[in-house]
């Protein structure tokens, strides 16, 4: 057996994947300790094939992912790109992942990029394995290699298919000690069976039966419940603070308070003990936080002092300008909006003497697990974090947070610790996808072409997650105790700012905030700064075209040259049935008006296109989105099923995120604490959804997991002003707001 | 003085504080993992058990409510080996983005379905109008819940 060492990662335990309620001195993620791929001496380094795969000594496949699963259903098309370029069954595969001690650091599970990235990282750990394999059946069966045929688990010749060698025989439970081989051939595409198929989600059956454990799930032996309690000045970015006083008089018996800086919480036996411990204590707070008025917000953010950054300068605006025939201008505004996790941060943490683990929904263990050695002062390398998925995750929402929350609690009363946040914790202190402004300027000439285009925004960053700035700081735990950090990365407020229409003459300039500046404490929501600027982009295309009498349609079809991007539009437009017209010409005053919209995007200019048709019903009591069309091209597919899944999630959210969501704040910060406050689309909201996917074998896969999002405010809003002649620039499209434009 | 509650057919001896809500003691004492802590303010919908065929917001009534009802969470309708036609349904249409919500949606659904066995798309509406769903899995929702309507019609009809 040369070439392959014996070392032994895995015994030959061919448990099934059963995971426990309770769990006897855990130290491994559930999924890891129930395949027995829980190896001390496993690499994770990514350049080496161990690090990605192994083939124990029953055939099954263990891959390991830093990418985890946040209900997009990844881990099943993970699988399925594993299994199809190693040449075994779906079946014959598990996944681990998002576990510091097992798992490869492939960044954080975010913008999309699981698939696109974390799946062709994966594809060419299997593509260099199932060479390996290769070259040793072609020395055990005394062929060459290519003379091989590997699938199902095994080599076989092709001219003589009862000549075989199965892979458990080949490389069964021992590593294959070599790196990844970034020039190991890969399938064609035109030979898949099983990538392109729709896989059923292997998650889905044990989340329907109450078998599945949530990170809310998780409970250790002598485990307590810790609960926090947060100062008045809720979700704000510049977080100076100071307790007072504490009275825990009326504190029930048994409760311990632990507190560090402004960071305070509560310990207790049990889960209602804390709730109740946590709503007893009285504290003293004093901060000088006077937030600006929230109806002043947008002037607010274009006031502020600003780092300008011009990602787009073509041709000569000024002369386009001067000779125009007709010039536009217009603002748009997109207020701060939570993450609608329906259960809130949860996350498990035991800190021990000698090593501690922590258990969390998080994006990014690894990234989790530097910060967390910064909060406990100690090394990373004595820090484990496992990933435990939590409800959905739309960016960066609490998770991050609850795991320094229940660290610092752990680590004070010397017993595993779980932290459960309230809703009101988290619709108050998850960080917030950015308000922002943006302002458009167009110039038309006679012939009704554009011939300037002008766009700028003001944005913070959208990225304030654990990472390179701040350390522990990053996490609001070490917020409270040491201070807010600098955040000197800009991340996000440019996404899409720029546009794929071919204008001669474009200037894009994004006006970068310092965080400290604005009121409430940003970072990633789904697809970032893309909602934000495809709204303005797309709404303003249309304004330009009204302007100019052109159909929104055609128009943007003679902008792009684009193959790709054109069959998107066409493929809606021919299923929605697109009737060409100068769109927005109804004046509505009352009743009932419905009418349709279009926009498009190519999320962040270089992956997913996705053109989008609205359907409005506008009246009295307020936008109705009824259809909505989608075509949708993210390269060569997976899974469909799993892609229409993440389509459809982004049309329904993005319509809540255009007609509903709108954090709400005071001078001392968010006020919207509920789902009452902050609503969310409900069951009669939710429209018709048609999507058109597009396959492109021949195309690197992009992800889908955001792009659909971007063009929906403005197809909705560019509906609004088909049906209505009205133009509403400023998100959410509340039934108030639209009464307010109409009565102008 | 120690309650007993009765929950998927099952009598179960209570040492919780007679306050506490329903889903404490669901999810710490009996360890069921199908209601989930959503709001703590019955907003959401995530906690949702049958209390006598009826949808009940588990995360706000005190567990001593209950001392004499028969509680149903979504592990007493049935399990892999032996699927409810709702389960069964949200499997078939994968009606689930990270699935969270689903058991309180599940729960609505099923007391909608025992009242009104073969609902219009505008009665599931309205029946889970206030069960909130974040990754906007609504229109696969809707779609399974029929389906269950249509099985569990074909079953009676049988």
């Amino acid at each position: 057996m040369s070439g392959f060492s014996r070392r032994r990662f895995l015994q030959g335990c061919s448990a099934a994947l059963v995971v426990g309620f309770s769990l006897v001195r855990p130290v491994s993620s559930l999924a890891a300790q129930a395949l027995g791929a829980d190896a001390p001496d496993k690499p994770i380094d990514g350049e080496q094939l161990d690090a990605w795969l192994v083939v124990r000594d029953d055939g099954h496949v263990v891959v390991y992912s830093g990418k985890v699963e946040l209900g997009t259903g990844i881990e099943t098309a993970l699988r399925q790109i594993v299994a199809e370029e190693l040449g075994v069954a779906f079946a014959a595969t598990s996944l681990v992942q998002g576990d510091t001690q097992l798992t490869p650091n492939q960044g954080v599970t975010a913008g999309s990029k699981t698939i696109q990235v974390g799946g062709r990282q994966l594809r060419r750990a299997a593509a260099t394995a199932r060479e390996a394999l290769r070259l040793r059946a072609a020395e055990v069966l005394g062929v060459p290699g290519d003379a091989l045929q590997l699938h199902d688990g095994r080599a076989s010749v092709r001219e003589r298919p009862e000549q075989a060698v199965t892979y458990a025989e080949l490389i069964g439970g021992r590593s294959f000690d070599q790196p990844v081989d970034r020039s190991a051939p890969l399938l064609e595409p035109a030979s898949y069976r099983l990538v392109g198929t729709s896989v059923p989600r292997v998650d889905i059956p044990p989340k329907l039966f109450g078998e599945f454990s949530f990170v809310q799930d998780i409970r250790l032996p002598g485990m307590l419940h810790g609960r926090v309690i947060r100062p008045p000045i809720t979700g704000v970015s510049a977080l100076e603070v100071k307790i007072e006083s504490i009275d825990d008089s009326a504190l029930p018996e048994g409760v311990q308070v632990v507190r560090r800086g402004a960071f305070l919480g509560v310990v207790a036996e049990n889960e209602w003990a804390a709730i109740q411990a946590a709503r007893s204590l009285k504290v003293q707070w004093s901060h000088d936080v006077a937030l600006p008025e929230m109806e002043r917000l947008y002037d607010y953010l274009e006031a502020l002092p600003a780092r300008t950054s011009r990602i787009v300068d073509r041709g000569e605006l000024h002369p386009q300008f001067e000779a125009a025939a007709q010039v536009l201008e217009a603002r748009y505004e997109w207020p701060y909006q939570n993450h609608d996790s329906i259960g809130p941060s949860c996350a498990v943490a035991d800190v021990r003497d000698d090593e501690i683990t922590v258990w969390s929904g998080t994006q990014g263990p690894h990234q989790l697990r530097q910060v967390l050695a910064a909060l406990a002062e100690r090394p990373k390398e004595a820090i484990r974090v496992i990933y435990a998925e939590a409800s959905g995750c739309y960016g960066h929402n609490g998770a991050d947070d609850v795991a320094g929350d229940a660290l610092l609690m752990s680590q004070a009363v010397g017993r595993p610790v779980r932290v459960q946040w309230s809703r009101e914790d988290e619709h108050g202190w998850n960080p917030k996808g950015p308000a922002m402004r943006m302002r458009l300027r167009g110039a038309l000439n006679d012939a009704g072409e554009v011939r300037g285009w002008h766009f700028r925004n003001w944005t913070p960053t959208h990225s304030t997650r654990p990472g390179p700035d701040g350390g522990d700081r990053a996490l609001l735990a070490g917020m409270l105790i040491h201070g807010m950090p600098e955040f000197s990365r800009h991340v996000g407020g440019d996404r899409n700012a720029p546009i794929d229409y071919r204008f001669e003459h474009c200037r894009v300039e994004v006006n970068w905030l310092k965080v400290a500046d604005t009121p409430l404490r940003p970072s990633a929501l789904r697809g970032l700064g893309a909602v934000q600027n495809c709204f303005a982009n797309e709404s303003f295309f249309d304004e330009l075209a009204h302007a100019a009498g052109r159909d929104p349609l055609q128009m943007r079809l003679q902008y792009l040259d684009d193959p790709r991007a054109r069959a998107v539009l066409e493929a809606a437009a021919e299923r929605a049935d697109w009737q060409a017209a100068r769109r927005g010409e109804q004046r509505w005053r009352e009743g009932t008006a419905s009418g349709r919209g279009v926009a498009y995007a190519r999320y962040e200019n270089e992956n997913a296109y996705v053109a989008v048709i609205a359907d409005v019903e506008v009246s009295e009591r307020g936008v109705k989105v009824t259809r909505v069309t989608v075509g949708h091209d993210c390269g060569l597919i997976i899974n469909p099923d799993g892609v229409r899944n993440q389509v459809e999630g982004n049309v329904v959210q993005a319509i809540s995120r255009t007609l509903k969501e709108q954090v709400v704040f005071g001078r001392e910060g968010v006020t919207s604490l509920e789902w009452g406050a902050y609503p969310l689309i409900t069951f009669a909201e939710v429209p018709e959804v048609d999507i058109i996917l597009i396959d492109r074998p021949g195309e690197p896969s992009v992800g889908a997991g955001e792009a659909a999002s971007a063009p929906i405010p403005a197809a909705i809003g560019n509906a609004i002003f088909d049906a209505t002649g009205l133009r509403l620039r400023q998100a959410p499209f509340t039934r108030q707001r639209l009464l307010a434009v109409r009565d102008a | 003085m120690a309650l007993s509650l009765h929950v998927n057919g099952q009598a179960h001896p209570v040492s919780a504080d007679p306050d506490t809500p329903l889903l404490y003691v669901l999810r710490n004492e009996l360890g069921l993992k199908g209601p989930k802590f959503g709001c703590g303010l019955g907003e959401c919908g995530a906690c949702t058990v049958l209390v006598e065929g009826s949808p009940v917001r588990s995360c706000v009534l005190p567990v001593a409510s209950f001392a004499e009802r028969v509680v149903t969470t979504l592990e007493g309708l049935g399990d892999a080996d032996n699927p409810h036609p709702l389960q069964q349904a949200f499997i078939d249409e994968q009606a689930a983005q990270c699935a969270y919500c689903i058991p309180g949606m599940i729960m609505s659904a099923q007391a909608l379905l025992s009242r009104v066995p073969e609902p219009s798309e505008a009665q599931i509406r309205q029946a889970l109008m206030a069960n909130l769903c974040g990754c906007g899995t609504h229109v696969r929702i809707l779609r399974a819940v029929q389906r269950a309507a249509r099985a569990m019609a074909g079953e009676r009809r049988v």
